[in-house]
């Protein structure tokens, strides 16, 4: 499974939660929003090994 | 163990509390998980209850929108009009490089060009007045790139406001941005700005009404909101916000949540609690006498130039006339 954040990817082996992907990478689970396939989905949604997911910082903009 | 019962321990499918369709958000401090159809119908009502609570306009009143091309200005433009409110939008290009304000600019531009009925009004700060904030910065050597933003977006913001007749300015401010500014002004000790922060900054003579529609929706629900709404907004933070104060607030406040939910709400509505209520940082010498900008004519505390004016004097173009 893939992790997008910014210019960063991470190869991660699928079955976790979106949870614990994004701990698992370092990043505050409450400080990003995960998409897959361009819809948003919750954190608690186990992964596959084929999933493709984007995370977007909640905090953004000027 | 099955992989299966694994899957359903670990809660695989969280549930939407009203359909039972598969939630795209969990909000814990609300105990609520919503599908992205009524998280979109969810996050409409709340602001319309701030509105309401906080008296912020009237079904009638013409609302400025302040549109900086991110995912709380364009979903806050985008519940306004929803909502059925005269809302136009007003985006001021600040200049700032690497792209930032021209990528900021379009996606204010290609939301309402999206949306027949939004008008949207773009000031272009370099343009208009002789040099965006980068260059402003560098020309006023101590000033740093946040604070002469802030206060030039807050100049340009009310004269559009003043001239064009609306009745009050919206801002995309969310309860995170609250708090984080809460904790700085707290820590500072800032009573006169603890006297002021809260959802509505009444309007005076020369100054227009500022309200804060989004002050009970976290940034998380305002980011998802954009997302699941089909927003496309600048995911990047503003290039001089990086390392910012209010950023590494927002940080520790997000630990503090995690540790016990709900301590933003608890923090900020305390706040309104503590002066409405219980008369918290009052004082009756507040009251500040206010004098027209000898150029622009805005109100400004001083007899003389207003801030705004005084940054171009000598060096730029004539603000005389502006906008």
């Amino acid at each position: 499974m893939r992790l997008i954040y910014r210019t960063q990817t991470w190869e991660l082996r699928g079955g976790m939660t979106v949870r614990d992907a994004i701990r698992k990478v370092g990043l505050d689970p409450e400080a990003v929003l995960a998409l897959r396939d361009g819809v948003l989905i919750n954190e608690e949604t186990i992964l596959a090994e084929d999933d493709v997911i984007k995370l977007v910082a909640v905090v953004s903009g000027g | 163990m099955s992989s299966s019962w694994w899957l359903s321990f670990r809660g695989a499918d969280v549930k939407c509390k009203l359909c039972g369709g598969t939630a795209v958000i969990n909000m814990h401090q609300h105990r609520l998980s919503l599908c992205g159809e009524h998280f979109l119908q969810w996050v409409p009502v709340q602001v319309a209850r701030a509105i309401k609570k906080y008296r912020m306009f009237g079904p009638d009143e013409r609302i400025l929108v302040a549109v900086s091309g991110g995912k709380d200005s364009l979903a806050l433009w985008d519940i306004l009009l929803g909502l059925g409110y005269h809302a136009d939008g007003l985006h001021i290009n600040l200049g700032v490089g690497n792209g930032y304000s021209a990528e900021s600019q379009a996606r204010a531009e290609a939301f309402a060009a999206a949306r027949p009925g939004a008008a949207l009004r773009v000031v272009d700060l370099a343009r208009e007045y002789g040099a965006g904030i980068p260059e402003l910065a560098r020309m006023r050597r101590g000033r740093k790139a946040c604070s002469l933003c802030g206060m030039v977006k807050r100049h340009i913001m009310n004269q559009a406001a003043c001239s064009g007749g609306y009745d009050a300015i919206a801002t995309g401010h969310n309860l995170d941005d609250e708090v984080a500014v809460l904790l700085q002004n707290t820590l500072r000790w800032s009573v006169s700005y603890l006297a002021r922060q809260a959802p509505v900054l009444p309007g005076e003579p020369g100054l227009a009404r500022k309200v804060k529609p989004l002050v009970r929706l976290r940034e998380r629900e305002t980011a998802a909101y954009a997302l699941v709404r089909g927003i496309d907004y600048i995911y990047d933070e503003c290039p001089h916000a990086e390392g910012a104060t209010t950023l590494f607030y927002k940080e520790i406040l997000s630990q503090l949540e995690t540790r016990s939910r709900g301590t933003k709400e608890m923090f900020y509505l305390g706040l309104l609690d503590a002066r409405e209520q219980q008369g918290a940082f009052r004082s009756d010498d507040e009251k500040v006498e206010m004098h027209p900008c000898a150029r622009c004519g805005q109100p400004t505390t001083a007899p003389g130039l207003c801030a705004f004016c005084r940054l171009w004097a000598g060096g730029t173009k004539d603000t005389q006339g502006e906008v």
